[in-house]
């Protein structure tokens, strides 16, 4: 009898040990990519590298200059299409959530998430490269503000749900009118939440590459043009690590470094936000 | 008065667009490869040669591609997501270390799939090749293997996040039933965790199923980009191949004539058809499982 709890006692001590040696191990890759891309990349940053565009083969120095800006201003235009459509939806749906236009919305929200980023970046290729007849800034935002959508709605949505209604019914009932209800009550209450959401998507956008290669495509120039081609980050990098040079790769080792230094920062910034003001995303 | 009308409609009409977004986008799918499902037909989906040069398409090395990777990293990836599921849902639901780990395998997610991808081609591969050769293939370094064993890492977060908020929804009435029957730690979380949470860490790993099937720079980098079917089963996994994404993103702005370009079109549209339907039957569990 006692062998036998013996045995079951065992047999629960070594399945724990099991669970946490799989559960710490993960955090390996993570350890070794960023200690790696740190390693290779610290030593290409420099004040030259973050103002000057990409050397021709063979010459040293050049910087990454052009794929900053590029991805500044791309994701700055995402946000701009992104943010009041997203915001609003998620208004809508956390207001009205027993429509039939919510339960649809809705669905396609949870669709939108799961769409593959190549299939955005084939369909706005057609909807606005074939029409315009170049590759674009202004098309790689429109294909990054499809991918932003869905966070900001949800995140929109889940922050709103959870105030009160406490909150609006006291504000409805001394006669304010329900659009300065939600922009000045509803809104100011959940903007920590939102505000959470809006960076996460940002940190989401500010790596893809799959839509950009037919949209935005990359431009070994600085350019400021929105009608035209115009260099991002992550595409820097997938053009120089894929090129043979030892050159590229260093650049794009920067180039990595700088993209993914800005993404965790991002990530855990709006960690703070959300355990600060405790939300729930 | 105006205003608020204004307002109100300003919503509807957002949420509107949401709707003909993804409306426009599957007739923008359906009506660009139109032209290859006309030439092609059906047997596109299972024609064994793709050569745009001689205009023969056929969509079975990517689908198998495609179907590979994503299995491989998810059978790879399952004893992971599991036991982060439940060492945070069960064994250290709270304190400083849970939360840093938590943290970190959110982390994981975070980071962009380009720099998996080029991490992967100069850091992985060598040590692939070095592994290839002992097991005695073809050191190729790059191909289906190297690509799963990224895509596992990339979507483990996927599945374990959501483990690990269902495990802790297990009722503790539950638990503690089985406690006081003198049930062990491990017996409880096989006969009473595991079977009560059962569908929605299935749901999970359908999710991360629906983020490999999809993803594409990490596989694109690493993958090899070869368009012929492997002999064996050995040089299927080991060799280099291509999935649909991949190929999209590497022939797409090469594709010189209609009926190519139409044929990575309805690639997309059958990539598009396939997560949207394991996202929503996903999803559909999780819903079920909360709502109860």
């Amino acid at each position: 009898m006692d062998a036998r709890i013996g045995i079951r006692n065992t047999k629960s001590m070594l399945f724990k040990g099991v669970i946490v040696f799989f559960a710490f191990l993960i955090t390996l890759p993570l350890i070794i990519v960023l200690l790696y891309i740190i390693k290779q990349g610290v030593t290409e940053v420099n004040w030259h590298f973050l103002t000057h565009v990409p050397a021709p083969v063979g010459e040293t120095g050049g910087g990454i200059s052009n794929a900053l800006m590029g991805s500044l201003l791309i994701v700055l235009m995402s946000s701009i299409v992104a943010i009041p459509v997203g915001i609003m939806t998620g208004i809508y749906l956390s207001e009205n959530p027993h429509t039939k236009l919510a339960y649809y919305s809705g669905l396609c929200v949870d669709i939108l998430q799961g769409v593959p980023s190549i299939v955005v970046g084939i369909v706005v290729y057609f909807w606005i490269v074939k029409p315009l007849g170049t590759f674009s800034a202004i098309s790689g935002s429109i294909a990054l503000a499809i991918m932003m959508l869905p966070i900001v709605i949800r995140s929109t949505e889940q922050t709103l749900r959870l105030l009160p209604p406490s909150l609006k019914e006291a504000a409805l009932s001394l006669g304010v009118p329900y659009h300065r209800v939600i922009l000045k009550v509803i809104v100011p209450c959940g903007f920590a939440g939102i505000l959470s959401g809006i960076m996460l998507s940002i940190a989401r956008i500010i790596g893809e590459t799959a839509p950009l290669l037919f949209t935005a495509f990359g431009n070994p120039y600085l350019s400021y043009s929105v009608t035209k081609p115009m260099e991002t980050l992550p595409h820097l990098i997938y053009t120089y690590a894929t090129s043979p040079y030892d050159d590229w790769h260093n650049l794009a080792w920067g180039a990595s470094f700088i993209l993914l230094m800005f993404v965790l920062l991002l990530n855990i910034t709006t960690k703070l936000i959300t355990r600060k003001w405790n939300i729930q995303l | 008065m105006k205003w608020e009308t204004i307002f109100k409609r300003l919503l509807i009409i957002m949420s509107a667009i949401l709707v003909l977004l993804i409306i426009g986008i599957l007739i923008t799918l359906i009506v660009q490869s139109m032209p290859s499902i006309k030439s092609l037909g059906i047997g596109f989906l299972w024609g064994k040669v793709w050569d745009p040069v001689q205009n023969i398409y056929g969509a079975y090395p990517f689908l198998i591609g495609t179907l590979l990777t994503s299995f491989i990293a998810l059978i790879i990836s399952i004893p992971f997501s599991y036991a982060i599921s439940i060492y945070l849902g069960e064994y250290n639901p709270k304190g400083w270390l849970s939360n840093l780990l938590k943290n970190t395998i959110e982390l994981i997610a975070a980071v962009p799939s380009i720099i998996y991808g080029f991490w992967g081609l100069f850091v992985l591969v060598p040590v692939i090749r070095i592994f290839e050769a002992k097991i005695g293939v073809a050191p190729y370094g790059i191909g289906v293997f190297t690509s799963s064993l990224i895509l596992a890492v990339m979507i483990i977060p996927y599945a374990a996040s959501l483990g690990i908020t269902l495990i802790r929804m297990v009722p503790s009435p539950l638990k503690e039933g089985a406690y006081a029957l003198g049930a062990t730690r491990y017996e409880v979380i096989r006969s009473v965790i595991m079977p009560y949470t059962r569908s929605g860490l299935f749901a999970g790993v359908l999710l991360s199923l629906g983020r490999a099937l999809g993803e594409t720079m990490a596989v694109t980098m690493l993958i090899g980009n070869t368009s012929a079917i492997a002999s064996s089963i050995k040089e299927a996994i080991f060799g280099p191949g291509n999935t649909m994404a991949s190929v999209i993103a590497n022939e797409f702005t090469e594709a010189d004539h209609t009926v190519y370009l139409s044929a990575l079109i309805e690639l997309g549209l059958v990539l598009f058809f396939v997560t949207v339907i394991i996202n929503f039957i996903g999803k559909r569990i999780i819903t079920k499982f909360t709502n109860n």
